[in-house]
């Protein structure tokens, strides 16, 4: 059944990803490629509509996966369902670990397991999200997956670096540099 | 019931009006449930903050259910959580459906093929922030390039294998020595 599945991998998500809304992206990532429920290209508008719509980015993009993957499978009802579904599933582990933490929140702070396993978890998690960012790459600036460097799309190579260039220089909330993304996606014909 | 109907509304308005979460957010907490509503102290909240970022989930969830759970109990918990999520749920349906109608016009999908571009660079932003406050000393180099290369060769191992792996290693590395 499509939505247990779907239930229990935002379940997994929620239960393992570890520093904030970024941290869901390798989940969805491996989603994607486990299930096939999306690609790559689907997958970046669903980050790039996360990261420009209010509300906790990680929240917003198990929304849109339930939403995608209940509509493929069940149409209009499916996708609200779905979309339910897969947040709860998000939500959930959540809920149960704060609920347990709040009780013994000195004795949290304090523990070497949790402090041992953080201070190694947060580079791995870095490291995931900085092959999500190759991922978004290759989908980003070459035209068929990026194998060869013939497949370079020139304007896209462009636009990459002048936002590299820019978004370190100064600093503007994501969704002005989204909007400017967009308006030179039209544009140019990207 | 009155307190239970205020948190669900109280957070309703703290998930419908930030952007991307994170500090962003932790500002409009800190107005809304230390000043406006006084259900915490400015150190409180900054104290479950701290919580809620090395809990695994979403920062703003933990927080919200924190709170809750601090107001009104287990019940408390579940209503501020609905609330910070529901706008979520309702503005990503409404975008997705919507979405799905316009992509089939080639200057949508011209809009989008930029927009792509623009999230590679801010997810390259965000992996260059992250390390500098999460790798810390070799190990942690050598944790996060071999969390890259596993993830970039095997592309549907779950994730959940790594964060194990990395808790495992950390917790044996960090044993003998490191004891303060």
């Amino acid at each position: 059944m499509i939505f247990v599945r779907l239930f229990w991998e935002f379940f997994k998500t929620g239960l393992f990803s570890v520093g904030g809304g970024l941290a869901t992206i390798p989940f969805l990532k491996a989603m994607g490629a486990s299930y096939g429920w999306f690609d790559e290209k689907l997958l970046g508008n669903m980050i790039a509509v996360g990261e420009s719509t209010p509300g906790p980015i990680g929240v917003n993009m198990a929304t849109y996966v339930g939403f995608t993957v209940g509509y493929d499978h069940f149409g209009s009802v499916g996708a609200l369902l779905g979309s339910i579904i897969a947040t709860v599933g998000l939500v959930m582990p959540s809920v149960i670990i704060i609920l347990i933490v709040a009780r013994l929140l000195a004795a949290f702070k304090e523990n070497k397991l949790v402090e041992r396993s953080f201070y190694a978890i947060r580079p791995a998690v870095t490291g995931m999200i900085a092959s999500a960012a190759v991922m978004m790459i290759k989908s980003g600036i070459f035209t068929n997956g990026g194998k060869l460097l013939s497949s370079l799309n020139i304007k896209a190579a462009v636009l990459f670096a002048l936002l590299l260039f820019f978004t370190n220089k100064i600093k503007l909330h994501p969704i002005f540099y989204i909007i400017i993304a967009g308006a030179a996606g039209a544009i140019f014909s990207l | 019931m009155k307190t239970l109907i205020d948190l669900f509304c109280t957070f309703f308005r703290i998930g419908a009006f930030t952007f991307g979460g994170g500090y962003a957010m932790l500002s409009l907490i800190q107005r809304e449930v230390v000043d406006n509503k006084k259900w915490a102290t400015d150190e409180e909240v900054l104290d479950y903050y701290a919580v809620a970022q090395c809990t695994p989930g979403v920062i703003a969830v933990n927080t919200a259910t924190f709170v809750g759970y601090k107001q009104k109990g287990t019940l408390g918990a579940i209503f501020a959580t609905a609330g910070v999520v529901f706008p979520s749920l309702i503005i990503i349906c409404i975008i997705a459906a919507a979405l799905q109608n316009f992509m089939q016009y080639t200057i949508v999908q011209h809009i989008f093929g930029g927009i792509r571009v623009a999230v590679a660079v801010l997810i390259i932003n965000a992996v260059i922030t992250m390390g500098k406050k999460a790798i810390k000393d070799k190990l942690c180099v050598f944790l996060a390039l071999a969390a890259f290369a596993v993830s970039v060769i095997f592309p549907s191992v779950s994730p959940v294998f790594i964060v194990l792996a990395a808790a495992l290693i950390g917790n044996i590395a960090k044993k003998g020595g490191a004891e303060k």
